[in-house]
C-alpha cells in the first residue's frame, strides 16, 4: 500500500513536471544554499586548524600597537627593532625567535618576472614556523650578519621565474638587488585565510632593511616558546621584558599585543559558532518557505483532484488511505526537493573550494540532516492539505465538475 | 419448525433523510421502509428531487440516514463513522456512475485495480482479479487502454468491471445508461442482467427511462421523498 503510494505520487509529479519543479524550488535552494555554505565552512576551518598545528601551539606573536575593535585612532606605537629581538632571545622562556618584516616587490629572473612577498626574518623563521626546505640550504649566521644577498624561494616563486629547471646558483633581481638564490621551501599550500603561503622570497632581514626598505622597522616577531613554558607564563615574561624596553609607566596600558595560537583559535571557533548560527537560521527560513510553497500547491492539487478522491472514497478507499497518499506526495516532492538541494549544494561547494582555495570536505552528517529536514518539512507542511483531502465527503467530491 | 429467514440485504426502517435547517430544511427522504433481498435486481425510479438518488447513495454507505434505522446485511450502517463505512464499500459494494468516473491517464486495468489496491491485494493477485474482471465485461484485450481511447460504453463496462472486480454482493448504478445511446444502452443493461442472473449478484439501480427499468425484476418508484410504488416487473418478451 505504502509502495503503492510511492509509485502513485511519482506518477502525479511527473505529470506535472515544471509545476512540481517550481513548488520544490524553495527546498532546493534552501538546502543547497545551506549545504554549499556548511560545506565550504569546514573546508576552511579544516585548513585554519590544520595551519594552526603546523605552526605550534606554544608560539607567541609579538606585533606593535593594541589589538583593539573599531577605526584606527590615529594613535601610533613605536616599533620594535632588531634590539628588542635580541633581548627577547635572551629570555630563558623562549626557544626560538624570529623577527620579521616584508614588502612587496617584483622579481625578475632571466625573462621571467612576478611580483610578490620579500619577507626577511632569520634561519630560525622557518623553526618557528616548523617549515621544511626542499633545496639547497638556508642562511648562515654569516650571511645574517653581514646581511648577504642571498635567497630561498617559495615554490610558488620558484615555479612562476624558473619553470622545472634547477634554480640553486642562479641570481635573481629583487628591485634592483641581485640576490643569489641558495634554497627553495618545500611546498605550504594555502593558509588560514587563503592566501598562498608559497608565494614568498625569504632574505635575512638585515639584507631586506639595508639594501631593499632602507629603514629598519620589525613588523613582528614570532617567538617559539621553550616545550615546558606555558603560553601564559611565555606572555607575561615578554610582557614584562617589553614594557621596561618601552618604558611603559605601572598603570599604562601596553603599546604592544602578545597573542598566542590559542587566541587566535578562540577568535575562530567564536567566528564558526556565529557563523553556524547564522546558517542555521538561514536554513530554518529557507525551509520554512520552501514547505509552505509545498503546501500551497498540495492544497491546490486536492482541490483539483477532488472528483479523483471522490471515486477512490467510492470504491472503498479509507480516510487514513486518501491522507497517507497525499501526504506520500507532499513528502516524495520535498525529498526530491531535499535530494536535488543536496547534489547542486554539493556541486557549489565544490566549485567554491576550487575559488577559495580551500579542501573540499562534505560531510555524511550534513546530507543525512538535510535529507531528514525536507523530509519533515513534507510531512509537517503536507499533513493539513491531506487531512483535507482524508475529510472530503464523498457525495460532494463525485459531483465535483 | 420454520427455518429462520435470512435478514434481507438491505433493510430501511422508517429512514429519513433531511438536509439544512430551520425554514430551509429539505426533506429528501421522508420515513422510507422497505427491503431488498440478496439475488434482487431492482430499479429505482421518480423525478428529480424525489428522493431517489439520496436513497442511493444510502444505500451505498456514503450518506447516513438524518433518523430512522438502516441495516446492511443486518448490521446498523447509521451508527458507523466514515472509516467503517468506507471498509464496508470496499467489501460489500460496488459504484457504477453516469458519468463513468474513470481515472483519466490510467489504464483500464489499472482502473479496474484500484478497489484491490485498498484491499491490500498484492500486484499479482491484483492484476489477475482486474483481468479477469475485464474478461467478464468483453473487454479482454484493451487492459492497456485509456479513458480516453475507449467509446462511452466501453467506459462504462470498464466501470462495470472496476464495481466487479472487489467481489461485491450489490452492484450500484447510478443512472449507468444516463450517457450512452440507445444501442449502447441496452448492451450494458443486458450486462447487467446476465451479471445478476449467472453471477447471483444483486442490482439496484437508478434510472427515469422506463425501457431501462423495464430490465429489473423489481420496481420502486419515488416520489417526493416517499416510496410510491413497490412493484415486480413483468418478464420482457
Amino acid at each position: 500500500m505504502l509502495w503503492d503510494a510511492v509509485l502513485l505520487a511519482f506518477t502525479a509529479i511527473v505529470r506535472n513536471k515544471l509545476r512540481s519543479f517550481l513548488t520544490v524550488l524553495g527546498v532546493v535552494i534552501g538546502v543547497a544554499a545551506v549545504i554549499a555554505m556548511v560545506t565550504v565552512g569546514a573546508g576552511s576551518s579544516a585548513q585554519v586548524s590544520a595551519s594552526v598545528e603546523r605552526l605550534g601551539t606554544n608560539v607567541l606573536v609579538v606585533r606593535p600597537g593594541r589589538v583593539r575593535m573599531g577605526p584606527p585612532t590615529g594613535e601610533s606605537a613605536p616599533r620594535f627593532t632588531l634590539k628588542d629581538a635580541a633581548a627577547l632571545a635572551e629570555l630563558s622562556v623562549v626557544g626560538y625567535l624570529a623577527p620579521q618584516a616584508s614588502s612587496s616587490y617584483s622579481v625578475v629572473a632571466g625573462n621571467a618576472n612576478t611580483s610578490t612577498q620579500v619577507t626577511g626574518s632569520t634561519a630560525d623563521y622557518l623553526t618557528v614556523q616548523n617549515w621544511d626546505m626542499a633545496l639547497g640550504r638556508s642562511f648562515e649566521p654569516g650571511e645574517e650578519a653581514a646581511g648577504a644577498a642571498v635567497c630561498v624561494l617559495g615554490q610558488t616563486v620558484r615555479k612562476t621565474l624558473f619553470g622545472g629547471s634547477d634554480p640553486l646558483g642562479e641570481t635573481i633581481r629583487v628591485r634592483g638587488l641581485a640576490c643569489q638564490v641558495i634554497g627553495v621551501l618545500s611546498p605550504r599550500g594555502a593558509g588560514s585565510f587563503g592566501q598562498d603561503q608559497d608565494d614568498l622570497v625569504l632574505m635575512p632581514i638585515k639584507t631586506l632593511h639595508r639594501r631593499l626598505q632602507g629603514e629598519t622597522a620589525v613588523t613582528s616577531i614570532q617567538v617559539a616558546l621553550r616545550k615546558s613554558v606555558t603560553s601564559e607564563d611565555g606572555i607575561r615574561a615578554v610582557q614584562a621584558l617589553l614594557r621596561e624596553r618601552r618604558e611603559i609607566g605601572i598603570g599604562q596600558a601596553d603599546n604592544f599585543s602578545v597573542t598566542d595560537m590559542k587566541d587566535f583559535n578562540q577568535l575562530l571557533s567564536g567566528v564558526n559558532s556565529v557563523m553556524s548560527g547564522l546558517l542555521s537560521a538561514v536554513a530554518a527560513v529557507s525551509l520554512l518557505v520552501g514547505g509552505i510553497g509545498i503546501m500551497n500547491i498540495m492544497l491546490v492539487s486536492v482541490t483539483e483532484r477532488t472528483r479523483e478522491i471522490g471515486i477512490r472514497l467510492a470504491v472503498g478507499a479509507s480516510g487514513a488511505q486518501v491522507l497517507t497518499q497525499f501526504l506520500v506526495e507532499a513528502v516524495v516532492l520535498s525529498v526530491l526537493g531535499g535530494t536535488l538541494g543536496i547534489v547542486l549544494g554539493l556541486g557549489l561547494a565544490w566549485g567554491g573550494s576550487i575559488f577559495l582555495n580551500v579542501p573540499f570536505t562534505p560531510s555524511a552528517l550534513v546530507v543525512l540532516l538535510a535529507f531528514g529536514f525536507s523530509a519533515v518539512v513534507g510531512v509537517v507542511f503536507g499533513f493539513f492539505p491531506a487531512r483535507r483531502a482524508a475529510r472530503l465527503d464523498p457525495i460532494e467530491a463525485l459531483r465535483h465538475q | 419448525m420454520i427455518p429462520p429467514l435470512p435478514p434481507p440485504l438491505i433493510a430501511f426502517h422508517n429512514v429519513s433523510r433531511r438536509y439544512g435547517v430551520g425554514e430551509a430544511q429539505v426533506r429528501a427522504l421522508d420515513s422510507v421502509s422497505l427491503n431488498i433481498n440478496a439475488g434482487e435486481f431492482v430499479a429505482i425510479m421518480g423525478p428529480s428531487g424525489s428522493g431517489k438518488s439520496t436513497a442511493m447513495n444510502i444505500i451505498g454507505c456514503l450518506d447516513r440516514p438524518t433518523t430512522g434505522e438502516y441495516l446492511f446485511k443486518g448490521i446498523p450502517v447509521q451508527g458507523l463513522d466514515q472509516n467503517r463505512r468506507a471498509l464496508l464499500r470496499r467489501h460489500a459494494l460496488g459504484f457504477v456512475f453516469q458519468g463513468f468516473n474513470l481515472l483519466a491517464r490510467q489504464s483500464a486495468l489499472e482502473n479496474v485495480e484500484l478497489p484491490l489496491i485498498y484491499k491490500g491485494l498484492p500486484r499479482a493477485q491484483r492484476v489477475a482479479a482486474a483481468k479477469l474482471a475485464l474478461q467478464k465485461v468483453g473487454l479482454e484485450g484493451r487492459e492497456g487502454h485509456d479513458p480516453s481511447q475507449l467509446s462511452g460504453g466501453q467506459q462504462q463496462r470498464v466501470a462495470i468491471a472496476r464495481a466487479l472486480a472487489g467481489g461485491p454482493s450489490v452492484l450500484l448504478a447510478d443512472e449507468p445508461t444516463g450517457n450512452l445511446d440507445s444501442a449502447r444502452s441496452h448492451e450494458i443493461m443486458r450486462l447487467l442482467q446476465a451479471l445478476n442472473r449467472d453471477e447471483g449478484i444483486t442490482v439496484v439501480m437508478v434510472t427515469h427511462e422506463e425501457d431501462i427499468a423495464a430490465y429489473a425484476k423489481r420496481l420502486l418508484v419515488f416520489t417526493d421523498g416517499h416510496l410510491t410504488r413497490d412493484d415486480p416487473v413483468l418478464e420482457r418478451a
